[in-house]
Order: C-alpha cells, then structure tokens, then sequence
C-alpha cells in the first residue's frame, strides 16, 4: 500500500495491511496540518502530487528500506488536495520481528518524502499563499 | 519530434497550464527543452528556484537526451509530508 489519495486516509487500513505474522512491533507516523508556520497564521495546506511518479518514489524508497533495515511490510498514504488543520496529510505504518527496525525505517520514509517524492504544498494562510520549498531551494544529490 | 511537459505546483500556476506538447529537434537535452520553455512561458523562470528533472517518472540529470514522446516534468522543490 503505497499511494496517494484525495481521501482522508484511514491509518487501521495501513495497520491491517502490514499486520503479519512474522511481526514483533508496528510503528506508524502521522504528519498533521499545524495552524502556524515561520509565524504565519495558516489556514489550510493544498497538496498537488505527480501522482504516477510518486507512487513509483515510494516504491522505491520502500525497497531501499527494506534493504536497509529488517522490516516486514511498509504502508504510507499522502492525501493530495485541500486538508484542513488538524487533518492527517500523510500517514506511514511499518512492521518488523523487532521495534528498532520498525522505529527507523518509519522514520527514514518520512524523511526520504520530504525530499525526494514529487508531492508539494501549498500554505493558504492569512493575507496570501506560497507553496513550500520554492523559496529557499532545495538542492538534492541523487545519480 | 515530440515530448509531453507536465507541470506542477508553481510551475504549472506561472504557466497557466498543466501540460504542453513541444515539438523539439533530435538531439535535445532536458536542459534544452526546459531553455526553449522559458522563451514560450517567461514566468516559468522562478528566480533562485533548483529544479530536478523527471523523464517518464524517474529522475534524470539535465543532460539525458530526449526521445520522441517522452513525459518530461521539471520538478520544483518538494515539499510533501
């Protein structure tokens, strides 16, 4: 289950889907709508994705976390579209026998979306818009 | 020969568009079709902005030589999560 989705997003359907037997520990990661960014009041965030080439991302960084750490099953859910404060944007579950792998390939793929899952967002707050990231740029080193 | 650009976040809002066919020349690079962009859509020219390139959903640096309906995507920063 790697995908994105203009639905809120349900984090038992991520639970059961790496539920396994084999599994000693599921963690999961929740990225939520925050009402304030660099002291502006934010209203709303707008996420737009390539939605082709981020699922593809995530399968990919799926499989790097798989060769990194002794997991189970990975399951993340980006929702593109509007999503209010409060709302989930992202939720991440991954099961493993033991919880420190479970713990650090939940946090790798969180930050791995950050930087290279071509997903972006747009910060509606009080008195304008910018979509995040443009401003400072974001240099990446990837072959 | 042709390629498919499409655009996303501020791109596609400076442009007005989300996708344009270009019609470009045997040889061309990324680099090349994102220069002749520009001359079409001068707004897409965000100041300080580091764009990555996309060709068919992986990302390729700015050299790769272009093929006939290629989807290419210039990729503005991400910022998902």
């Amino acid at each position: 289950m790697l995908r994105v989705t203009d639905k809120p997003i349900d984090l038992q359907e991520l639970v059961d889907w790496v539920t396994d037997p084999e599994a000693g520990a599921i963690t999961t990661f929740i990225g939520t709508t925050r009402n304030n960014n660099q002291g502006r009041k934010v209203i709303a965030l707008d996420y737009e994705a390539y939605p082709e080439m981020a699922e593809k991302e995530l399968a990919r960084l799926s499989e790097e976390a798989k060769e990194k750490w002794q997991i189970c099953r990975m399951a993340i859910v980006h929702r593109i579209g509007p999503v209010q404060i409060t709302e989930p944007s992202v939720m991440i579950a991954v099961s493993a026998a033991h919880r420190e792998a479970a713990f650090a390939a939940c946090r790798f793929a969180i930050e791995e979306i950050k930087k290279t899952v071509p997903i972006w967002k747009k910060e509606v707050y009080e008195g304008g818009e910018i979509w995040i990231g443009t401003q400072s740029g974001q240099p990446l080193n990837r072959s | 020969m042709k390629v498919k650009v499409k655009l996303f976040a501020i791109l596609r809002e400076r442009a007005g568009t989300a996708e344009i066919t270009k019609e470009i020349q045997e040889g061309s690079t990324v680099a090349d079709l994102w220069a002749a962009l520009q001359q079409d859509y001068p707004k897409l020219a965000v100041p300080g902005i580091r764009l990555l390139y996309a060709v068919n959903q992986d990302y390729v640096s700015p050299d790769r030589v272009l093929r006939n309906s290629d989807e290419v995507v210039f990729v503005p920063p991400v910022s998902g999560g």
